[in-house]
């Protein structure tokens, strides 16, 4: 490839974002599905931390980090959907090929669509944790700066995953649409979003350790039980993620590549 | 192909793609002139929207290289895709935006410097003030097609690549878009290249005709020399003979 295939500008950045706020602005279902899930979600585990707020000792103890872990987690989704679904979107009006054949690159591409899901995580998530404070007594922002490493390396990993499963959906069509939605579901017990690592069985720990969220909801709970900011967590998470953003980033490129050897970007059905 | 005399917008060698065992596209050469407007003619499964795919850097070619302007699309792509563009009624502008805003969104993409004068000036060439504002997905096929070329123009392409550009209008709409194709050529200096099924369209519009059947160029020249040569009256007699294998040529005549 030339040099051109990586220069990189704004402007070009900015047209893809722009035409997903114009989308956005455009739909209110799409506004209010944004917020929706997460609050259902934010009350369902909000009362149950109330509930356990009732015991004592160590069920008191995990209770108290349900309402964080949940947050962070649905940040963790809703990174990832965000990204997926904003590419889905040139997908499911038949607009990807306009894009491909014009001088948009592929990192300025990533780039548009890795801006998109934190706009879309502020349109939910912002709202979510007001409500959180304003039902619960819960806020997550009280974390402080802590909450930069957290968010940080959470949305790390969701674009890196964003990143391999739009690859999958250029390469395969919509018919591989499904797996955006469900991919994430394997890291939720996986990376411990909700019990310490130690709950897993032995052999399964190593593969916990691999994820970068593990690290990250570890270090929550030691930030919510036990007020320590655990630095060496956080610096292992971000040597994950920038293995993962690698990798997430080469399997888009090289997706887009087989894409184009299979035909699949001038028939980008199902 | 002798490219020495002659200033190339496109230029294909052996260019061919393979589906497993399908051939798409079978090791195809041609040079487009700058400047001229070319047909591509097949029946459906010739390979015509797979060569405009090799052509815009879409499809990647088995074997052989396209080159735009000099450059290698499937190495230096992006050293020429401001310079192109691309209409087809399969590909379409976001629903939800109005075309305004699908031209703006266009306009930085292709870094066009005064986007709001390019589309006031688009607007009235191709009389879209009407629906400027309307969301693309509310339009009529002819307002859709005028919106899909407006994008199309956005960037004052040196090279227009067309899929069916009058596919399913009504004639007054589809001599129109006609017209204007015609008008934009003249001015610009530009060259189209056309796909289509419309035999009227293309004896209209075209300079040359490249016909293909199977993947193959089984004939190339320009609209009246087809008629002479096949010893019809129009082009949709030529490629009925071509496509059903009825005539053969009274002279022959090297494809490439």
């Amino acid at each position: 490839m030339s040099v051109e295939a990586h220069s990189f500008s704004p402007r070009r950045i900015s047209a893809i974002i722009l035409r997903h706020w114009y989308l956005l602005r455009s739909s209110w279902p799409r506004l209010v599905e944004l917020a929706y899930w997460p609050a259902v979600q934010m009350f369902m585990w909000g009362f149950l931390q109330l509930g356990m707020a009732r015991q004592s000792g160590a069920a008191l103890a995990a209770a108290s980090t349900f309402l964080a872990a949940f947050l962070l987690w649905d940040l963790l989704f809703r990174g990832q959907i965000g990204f997926s679904m904003s590419f889905m979107e040139e997908m499911w009006s038949r607009n990807l090929p306009n894009l491909m054949i014009s001088p948009l690159r592929p990192a300025e591409f990533m780039v548009a669509l890795m801006a998109m899901s934190v706009i879309r995580l502020c349109v939910g998530f912002l709202p979510v944790t007001i409500l959180a404070i304003v039902f619960f007594g819960f806020n997550l922002w009280g974390l402080g700066l802590a909450l930069v490493a957290f968010f940080a390396n959470l949305f790390f990993t969701a674009w890196a995953v964003g990143m391999l499963c739009s690859g999958l959906v250029m390469r395969n069509g919509l018919g591989a649409e499904g797996l955006t939605w469900s991919i994430m579901f394997i890291f939720l017990p996986l990376t411990c979003v909700y019990y310490p690592v130690t709950t897993l069985p032995a052999f399964v720990q190593p593969i916990a350790w691999a994820l970068p969220p593990t690290a990250v909801f570890e270090g929550m709970r030691a930030l919510v039980v036990e007020h320590v900011f655990r630095t060496e967590l956080m610096a292992w998470a971000l040597g994950l993620n920038l293995v993962w953003l690698i990798v997430g980033a080469a399997s888009f490129v090289l997706l887009l590549d087989s894409a184009r050897k299979a035909g699949a970007l001038i028939q980008t059905g199902e | 192909m002798d490219t020495r005399s002659k200033a190339f917008a496109i230029e294909a060698d052996g260019l061919a793609k393979h589906y497993g065992e399908a051939i798409a596209v079978d090791g195809i050469s041609f040079g487009i002139e700058a400047g001229t407007i070319t047909g591509l003619l097949g029946g459906n499964g010739a390979g015509k929207t797979t060569t405009i795919g090799m052509i815009m850097g879409l499809v990647a070619p088995s074997a052989g290289r396209v080159r735009v302007f000099g450059a290698d699309m499937a190495e230096e792509r992006y050293r020429v895709l401001g310079r192109m563009n691309f209409e087809s009624p399969y590909v379409d502008l976001p629903h939800r935006l109005t075309v305004r805003q699908n031209l703006k969104v266009f306009a930085l993409l292709y870094d066009v410097a005064d986007s709001d004068a390019r589309i006031a000036a688009l607007s009235e060439s191709l009389d879209l003030a009407e629906f400027l504002d309307r969301q693309a997905g509310k339009l009529s096929a002819g307002q859709k097609t005028r919106a899909a070329l407006a994008k199309a123009l956005i960037n004052e392409p040196d090279l227009l690549v067309l899929d069916e550009p009058t596919a399913s209008l009504d004639p007054d709409t589809a001599d129109w878009i006609r017209g204007h194709l015609e008008r934009y050529r003249a001015e610009r200096g530009a060259t189209i290249l056309l796909a289509s099924h419309n035999m009227f369209e293309v004896e209209r519009l075209c300079d040359r005709v490249i016909m293909m059947k199977r993947g193959k160029i089984v004939d190339d020249d320009a609209p009246d020399a087809l008629l002479v040569r096949y010893g019809r009256q129009n082009l949709e007699e030529v490629f009925l003979d071509v496509a059903r294998g009825r005539r053969q040529p009274a002279l022959s005549r090297s494809a490439s």
